[in-house]
């Protein structure tokens, strides 16, 4: 091997390509390590798909992190914005810029200037700039921003094109890892405008921006590292202020999560016995029914339970304002203000259109994070339906309930059934097969009356009552009482009242079984 | 009127070498003795290059007269140099008098 090749190969001793930790949340998972090193990554989107963050980050987490200091080329935005605008993400540009730690190389054009091209040129100028920067700050990561600004500011795309050939292999062997960003015109088509991902071939990381029935969905692709694995798919990110980009790797997430035989009760006796003593400690457990069968009252029970045995409950209400909830607690004899002041209880009152619902994801796991609770409970999970896409709902619920397993804190969901008699939720039909016990709520018309029917429909690792029962609420709370014997069809929507005779009739099929006979 | 000009190059490549020839033979022929060129190698100070946001070489800023105007290349088409220079009006004048 002659030693340019030598140097351009820059892969370890074994063969194998060793990866950069980027530490941008969520993203090395994806990655499956983080960038290749000491090799170059285009990252490309369409305008607004945070491209200028990403690449900042890359920077901003390295030098918070890992203590690695980063050169910052930009073509498009001048210093002066960027460090305007990367302060909301908490990077303190200028200050860094201080401790020369992070450098600028500042190619954004100058409208000002008139620019005269007179025969032949190179762009020996700008590598020159970025090995005095690398040197200057002693850097390991580079980030540059945005190729197709260069090639509107010069004439040229053929010279332009064979000089960034040029210029990314002169970064291979300064031994730093880059990231450069492209544009792309669409979503899904060309890799890149102008043909740049020719010359930086080897890994390609596209970052999307789509909108699905009028939402706004971020996603980011690892489209192809040479030589080595990476996760495949596009996977939801986010932006938030103070964070920058999180990515959400929710379809790599492990199902590893333990389990355990402890009981914890559900706050209702009645309740515990039907599920066979109460609710698994790490499980999850979906509430469905239509609007007022009792899945507010269920929750209020479930935290009250926790309360009483001195553990501590984090709700999430998504339909009620704190003083309608609190008001409604107080109506079945629990005072919620009290366990709050306590520390048995945080409620957290939002209206789901607020954030998108990644930032609900990562908003509940940092409030999961900051109070350490025993107990979780969402009420209700389908008013978050109305935010988001049904692929985004789908992978918020299974990292909402993957992230509550692994902290090995139960969790209790309700659904609202769309229609008052029977039926099933979007809601259900995602959450159904991750949780570990279903409970059905139920109206029940007999005789011109309407009543509130439970019972459990499903409860993981063990038996449990098949019974429908009927439900009443008073001042104290919930009382559970006698099955429904006389009327069937409830699970379908359409009960009808079966006369005693027949249930006589239907008895005596079974009859010569039955000893007592 | 002194014209005011510097010349960023990197190293002695044949495009640099070019570059300075060319921009010297046209000066000589439009304003004799009325000119003074730094050179500047980017590649000896690139904080020169960084100073003044040079990104392709050769590279010709024109300080004085206003306004600053940049000629980039080989400086091999002279059409364009004496524009850039603003020397075209004289340029003009003779192509005129033909």
């Amino acid at each position: 091997m002659s030693a340019k090749s030598a140097a351009i190969n820059s892969s370890s001793p074994n063969g194998s390509v060793k990866k950069l930790a980027t530490t941008i949340p969520g993203f090395d998972l994806i990655c499956e390590g983080g960038l290749p090193e000491h090799r170059t990554t285009l990252i490309s989107g369409t305008a607004g798909s945070a491209k200028t963050v990403f690449a900042a980050q890359f920077l901003a987490e390295g030098i918070v992190n890992e203590n690695q200091s980063g050169v910052f080329v930009t073509f498009e935005e001048s210093p002066d914005d960027i460090r305007r605008n990367m302060l909301g993400f908490g990077w303190d540009i200028a200050e860094w810029e201080k401790q020369n730690r992070w450098c600028f190389v500042d190619a954004s054009s100058q409208p000002n200037v008139d620019t005269v091209v007179s025969g032949k040129y190179d762009l020996g100028a700008l590598l020159a700039r970025i090995e005095h920067a690398v040197r200057k700050v002693n850097g390991c990561r580079v980030a540059i921003d945005s190729l197709g600004a260069i090639f509107s500011q010069l004439p040229d795309h053929s010279v332009v094109r064979s000089e960034l050939f040029r210029t990314a292999t002169a970064l291979r062997q300064m031994n730093v890892t880059a990231l450069l960003t492209a544009e792309r015109t669409q979503e899904y088509g060309d890799i890149a405008r102008y043909g740049v991902e020719e010359f930086v071939a080897d890994n390609v990381v596209i970052l999307r921006n789509t909108l699905e029935e009028e939402k706004r969905r971020r996603t980011v692709e690892v489209l192809k590292f040479r030589g080595t694995a990476h996760q495949k798919g596009e996977y939801p990110f986010t932006v938030i202020p103070g964070k920058g980009v999180v990515v959400l790797p929710l379809s790599a997430i492990e199902l590893k999560q333990k389990s355990s035989d402890l009981r914890v009760t559900s706050g209702n006796e009645d309740l515990d016995r039907m599920c066979g003593g109460g609710f698994f400690r790490d499980s999850i457990i979906l509430v469905s029914g239509a609007t007022g069968t009792g899945k507010t009252l269920i929750t209020a029970e479930f935290i009250a339970g926790a309360a009483r045995r001195g553990e501590r409950c984090l709700l999430f209400a998504f339909e009620e304002s704190r003083e309608q909830l609190f008001r409604n607690a107080r109506g079945w004899g629990h005072d919620f203000g009290k366990m709050e002041n306590d520390g048995y209880l945080r409620v957290i009152c939002e209206y789901p259109e607020v954030l998108g619902l990644e930032d609900h994801l990562i908003r509940i796991k940092q409030y999961i994070e900051e109070f350490k609770p025993d107990r979780v409970a969402v009420d209700s999970l389908s008013a978050l339906e109305r935010v988001s896409t049904e692929k985004g709902f789908r992978e918020f619920v299974i990292g909402v309930t993957s992230h509550i397993k692994h902290q090995e804190i139960t969790g209790l969901f309700t659904a609202t059934a769309p229609s008052l008699l029977g039926g099933s939720s979007v809601t259900e039909s995602h959450i159904s097969t991750i949780t570990d016990s279903i409970i059905l709520l139920r109206y029940i018309e007999t005789l011109g009356e309407i009543r509130r029917g439970v019972t459990v429909l499903k409860m993981r690792g063990s038996a449990h009552e098949k019974k429908i029962r009927e439900v009443m609420i008073d001042g104290d709370g919930m009382h559970i009482g006698v099955p429904f014997r006389d009327v069937s069809g409830i699970l379908s929507g359409s009960p009808t009242h079966v006369s005693s005779s027949e249930l006589e009739r239907i008895g005596g099929l079974f009859a010569d079984d039955d000893p007592k006979k | 009127m002194i014209y005011k000009l510097t010349l960023y190059i990197t190293g002695r490549t044949y495009s640099s070498e070019c570059a300075a020839e060319n921009l010297r033979r046209i000066l000589e022929k439009e304003c004799p003795g009325a000119y003074e060129i730094t050179i500047v190698d980017v590649v000896e100070r690139p904080e020169e290059a960084e100073t003044h946001r040079v990104l392709a070489t050769p590279t010709l800023i024109k300080e004085s007269p206003p306004p600053v105007r940049r000629i980039v290349g080989d400086m091999s088409d002279t059409c364009k140099v004496l524009l850039g220079l603003g020397l075209n009006s004289a340029n003009a004048k003779e192509v005129n008098q033909r």
